[in-house]
């Protein structure tokens, strides 16, 4: 227990003391986890429209695969995407490994199928009558989406809840494809590993519960936009 | 009748293997009601859906003011307006519905906010225009839904069974504002539905849709005394139905032998056709064996009642004349004339009455 207390009285050190370490690798965290998730929503989102409202042929097929990929181990993406990204590999003219864009597009594949699922299955959920209610009161099909995105927005808003979650939590494949460098790319989960590794267990706990004070300010503003009252 | 707002030609939507409607030819025209009625899986959606552009045919043209749609149909789309037998509101406030389809198609702030006032007031909503959509009772909310179309002042208006999730009183109400509205403002519509009695209401034409196919299209009096074949007639309120054959004719008067009976009939087909006998219940009139007939009806058959149903606010009557005669009569005349099954009454009816089909005997 005196750890954790240890832990939480060096976190909040951290914080007010303006340690620039600290705030350095939790700028990296947001940046590269809000890329990823802003990415993934545009896919997502893109992925579900279509699913759910054009109804392709095969669509179960590729919900299985969606839904698979909620359960994507990190490793393996990393290990993928490091791959493609090695000088010797397809991306790798494009000289990005080891760099933050790797961590976004990591984390971006990680979390763009739990998007993808889960906004599939919100919009799914909606009456299939009101996306030809809003075309006939003479929506363009851009409008027809964001009003319907807009009236499945509580599930909507989870899933970008849980792409973000399972961005901003994930190590394995940032570590991988970041290569963990100071004042680069080292994130904040990154960073809890290394100090682990070098039995800072304090400064680890402190970070940890940074990275979950970070989690918990971002999830409650979702929170408060899911389940505000829609404008008359 | 005047030009087409709207004209399908050769219309086909299949699904897979199965066709779902084949029209080769329909108009719209301005100022109309056109009813379409027909049983469940008749079609009657998917025409609506072609008309409104929310769906393309297989095969055909939708013309708009003579000129035919193609490529990019919101232009189209946004001179017409919608509405599903749900209300399908959006998840705000009664106002923010009715303005919804205006913002859409940008309409300036300033005749939004007009329409709506006047549109809301129109459909009895005008108090209720803050109130979340969520919290609306069924009525209500299909009040909103029709504001927000007419709001639009759509060149056509198309109505998908838009009673046909509402309790009686509520349907009745509504049914009457609807009528007033179209009654001002003359605005085409098409109106989809499975009730005889709605699409008499509200409907100019009428159009029997079955099996993907408009059987028969005509007035309202056209259609419900007239009905092209059988199952038209059976779906129109025509419950006695019975194959026979004219024996004699004269002057358009004809002598149809349907069993062991004879039945007098008015026609233009010839002596000798085989035929379906057609005869709504409520053109039967039912009396005591010891009553003076109708003198205006010229036929009068000995029957047995069979069967005593209450049928809203009528009564129906299974009579066996040889064959199954339905007759509807007031729950007053039930009483008055003591029937019950096993008891003997006279089934009279006037000859102009009788609708004679051709058919060819199975």
């Amino acid at each position: 227990m005196d750890l954790i207390w240890d832990g939480v009285t060096e976190a909040l050190r951290l914080i007010f003391s303006g340690d620039s370490y600290v705030y350095e690798v939790t700028f990296t965290s947001l940046l590269v986890s809000g890329s990823a998730t802003l990415i993934a929503l545009v896919l997502g989102l893109s992925i579900a429209s279509f699913l759910a409202f054009r109804a392709p042929p095969g669509r179960t097929l590729a919900l299985s695969a969606f839904n698979a990929g909620m359960a994507l181990p990190p490793v393996a993406v990393g290990l993928l995407v490091s791959i493609m990204l090695w000088r010797t590999g397809p991306l790798g003219q494009l000289h990005l490994l080891y760099s933050r864009t790797a961590i976004v597009i990591a984390q971006a594949v990680i979390a763009t199928p739990v998007v993808a699922a889960l906004s599939t299955a919100a919009l799914q959920g909606l009456n299939p009558n009101l996306r030809l209610q809003v075309l006939a009161l003479g929506a363009s099909r851009w409008q027809a989406a964001l009003l319907l995105f807009r009236e499945a927005r509580i599930s909507l808003l989870a899933a970008a809840m849980a792409g973000f979650g399972a961005a901003i939590s994930e190590v394995g494949a940032t570590i991988m494809v970041g290569g963990n460098i100071k004042g680069s790319t080292r994130t904040l989960t990154s960073a809890i590993v290394l100090e682990v590794g070098q039995g800072d267990f304090e400064t680890a706990i402190a970070l940890s519960f940074i990275l979950l004070g970070v989690i918990l300010v971002l999830v409650t503003l979702f929170t408060v936009l899911q389940q505000r009252r829609p404008p008359a | 009748m005047s030009d087409p707002l709207l004209r399908l030609e050769d219309i086909v939507v299949e699904r897979g293997r199965h066709r779902i409607l084949e029209v080769p030819s329909l108009d719209i025209v301005p100022n109309e009601v056109l009813a379409v009625v027909g049983p469940n899986g008749a079609g009657k959606s998917t025409l609506l859906r072609v008309i409104g552009q929310l769906e393309r045919p297989s095969r055909g043209k939708v013309l708009f003011g003579g000129l035919p749609i193609s490529g990019n149909p919101l232009p189209f789309r946004r001179r017409m307006a919608l509405v599903f037998q749900e209300p399908l509101l959006l998840d705000t406030s009664v106002e923010g519905n009715v303005r919804s389809g205006l913002s859409l198609r940008g309409v300036p702030a300033n005749e939004r906010q007009r329409r709506v006032e006047e549109w809301t007031a129109r459909f009895g909503i005008g108090g209720l225009r803050r109130r979340s959509a969520r919290t609306l009772s069924g009525g209500e909310a299909q009040r909103t839904s029709l504001a927000r179309a007419m709001v639009l002042e759509p060149e056509i208006l198309l109505l998908d069974e838009p009673f046909s999730s509402l309790d009686a009183p509520t349907r009745e109400s509504l049914i009457d504002d609807l009528d007033a509205v179209l009654t001002t403002k003359r605005v085409a519509t098409v109106f989809v539905t499975h009730d005889r009695t709605e699409a008499l209401r509200l409907g100019d034409r009428i159009a029997v849709l079955m099996g993907g196919n408009v059987r028969q299209l005509g007035t309202a009096a056209e259609v419900f005394s007239s009905p092209v074949d059988s199952e038209v007639a059976s779906f129109v309120g025509v419950e006695t139905i019975l194959p026979g054959r004219i024996r004699q004719l004269s002057a358009g008067l004809a002598s149809v032998a349907v069993g062991d009976n004879t039945i007098e009939a008015t026609t233009e087909l010839q002596s000798g056709a085989d035929v379906l006998v057609c005869l709504r219940p409520e053109d039967v009139i039912v009396s005591a064996l010891a009553d003076a007939l109708p003198m205006s009806a010229r036929n009068h058959l000995r029957t047995t009642v069979t069967r005593v149903r209450p049928a809203g606010p009528y009564v129906r009557l299974e009579l066996d004349a040889g064959f199954t005669l339905v007759a509807h009569i007031t729950k007053q005349s039930l009483e008055e004339l003591a029937l019950s099954p096993g008891s003997n009454a006279v089934a009279s009816f006037k000859a102009t009455a009788v609708h004679l089909i051709p058919h060819r005997p199975a």
